[in-house]
């Protein structure tokens, strides 16, 4: 088989046309409403935590712990990923998918020890959400010190 | 003793017996098409063992095991074993081969294993170094998903172009004389590597690599696609199967009619979600161990071209962004005696 690198790019296009792409409307509109559902257990968490008298500051705090808890819950029970695979980014983008990137490895990696399985691999999703969320935040700060 | 034809192949001339086959596969697998095809069909991930990579091991163990017994052979008549998987240094194979007690080669072909584990066990029999040997490739689902993409929790999409790794062991014992089929022909592959840098779509990385061998098995051995009754290749897919079809016309060769994929044949793509079809070791290998053998053995199938197919990349490789090099391993299987044919 030619190899050279005309064959190869004639043969990169010929993967493109043989390969299905995903369908993007129904997966968006899938997001869309699971995305809001689960925004919406959230508006609820919240609504009723005012109810109870908690300020606004507090209910963020305990509305983020409930969703993190659940999501977390659900992981464990195998019932998040279904999730995910129905939803996409709809379960990933709010907190709750957040908490399965946490959870899931822990569960996954429990098997090679507690340090150097669980410990070590809890952050493998998230850990690059978290740094340079973190990182991102600090260079938003700066600007803002300077033009403010 | 064996002849070197054409460029990349070899001819028998002993008879290179594949006296029997043993299959067991995940819950999944016996779901699928080829369900009463397998001798056995685990009820859950694990098998009684605390982790996935220990259950991959007790297969391995169970169905070399398994394969012997129906040669009607003990462990100790086996002279070598060959045999390989997915995980990081073969340990798969190892951890389940190693209270067997047998002189063993480990194999890493990624996919195409099982092809390489039948090329080179034949050459051992035709070499007169030994006369019963037994092979196998195995591979899990969450072992693989684990050691090369994400935690199985993580809710995510899979695109349409991945396949779905097959949990299970294929093994086989080939005997020198015995009964049909016999291997009397293979073509080893090269790598080749068409530049497909998307690890979710390895039948496309492993197309080139399988319409490769495939025109070289016909130019080396001077025949035409229909000398076979069936083309199969590993576990291309949906996918890399057109890909094949596409790039073998264009050397106006033409195999639609005669061709099957072992990734195809293992699930029903409408009912078990795994879009371009079945991967891993264990595809080929236990697709061929029941379905194909269970063919020849009737007479369905007189002369087959197996082609195990290999994506040889790690998780490493991927990350720092090379390409993914494909490999197969073309193997003849014939149900006629020497000079019948």
């Amino acid at each position: 088989m030619d190899n050279s690198a005309k064959n190869k790019k004639l043969y990169q296009e010929m993967v493109k046309k043989a390969s299905p792409n995903s369908h993007i409307i129904k997966d968006c509109v899938k997001a869309f409403v699971i995305g809001g559902i689960i925004c919406c257990i959230g508006q609820f968490i919240t609504n009723y935590l005012k109810e109870l008298g908690l300020t606004q500051n507090d209910t963020g705090i305990y509305t983020s712990s409930v969703l993190i808890f659940l999501a977390s819950l659900l992981t464990g029970l195998g019932l998040y990923g279904k999730l995910g695979k129905f939803a996409g980014a709809g379960s990933i983008v709010p907190i709750t998918g957040f908490s399965n990137s946490v959870t899931s490895p822990a569960i996954e990696f429990k098997k090679e020890g507690f340090i150097t399985g669980l410990g070590a691999k809890i952050f493998i999703v998230a850990g690059p959400v978290i740094l340079y969320g973190v990182l991102t935040s600090v260079v938003v700060g700066i600007i803002y010190y300077f033009i403010k | 003793m064996a002849k070197h034809i054409g460029k990349q192949s070899i001819k028998f001339e002993k008879k290179i017996s594949v006296t029997s086959t043993a299959s067991t596969v995940g819950t999944k697998e016996g779901e699928g098409p080829l369900g009463k095809y397998f001798d056995v069909i685990l009820k859950d991930a694990v098998d009684g063992e605390t982790s996935w990579e220990k259950a991959e091991s007790k297969i391995v163990q169970d169905n070399l095991n398994l394969a012997v017994k129906k040669a009607g052979l003990s462990m100790d008549d086996i002279e070598y074993i060959f045999s390989g998987d997915l995980l990081n240094q073969g340990t798969g194979s190892t951890y389940g081969i190693r209270n067997l007690n047998r002189p063993f080669f480990g194999l890493y072909g990624a996919c195409s294993t099982f092809g390489e584990s039948m090329c080179l066990a034949s050459i051992m029999i035709e070499s007169g170094g030994a006369s019963k040997v037994l092979i196998g490739a195995s591979s899990h689902f969450c072992a693989a998903e684990k050691q090369f993409r994400f935690p199985l929790g993580l809710g995510t999409q899979r695109p349409l172009t991945s396949t779905w790794t097959v949990t299970g062991d294929g093994a086989a014992v080939l005997c020198k004389n015995g009964n049909p089929p016999y291997i009397v022909g293979m073509t080893t592959g090269k790598i080749v590597d068409f530049g497909i840098t998307d690890a979710n779509n390895m039948g496309a990385a492993m197309a080139a690599a399988a319409a490769d061998i495939i025109m070289t098995n016909l130019k080396d051995f001077n025949i035409s696609p229909d000398y076979y009754d069936l083309i199969i290749t590993g576990d291309l897919g949906y996918v890399g199967k057109e890909l094949t079809i596409e790039l073998l016309k264009k050397e106006n060769i033409d195999i639609s009619n005669n061709y099957t994929d072992c990734g195809i044949e293992i699930y029903d793509k409408n009912t078990q979600d795994t879009h371009s079809g079945g991967s891993g070791c264990a595809c080929s290998a236990v697709t061929f161990s029941s379905y194909f053998y269970n063919k020849m053995k009737k007479g369905e199938l007189n002369r087959i071209l197996f082609i195990p197919t290999g994506a040889l990349m790690s998780s490493t490789s991927v990350q720092q962004g090379e390409s993914i090099p494909g490999i197969a391993h073309a193997v003849i299987l014939e149900n006629f005696p020497k000079g019948d044919s």
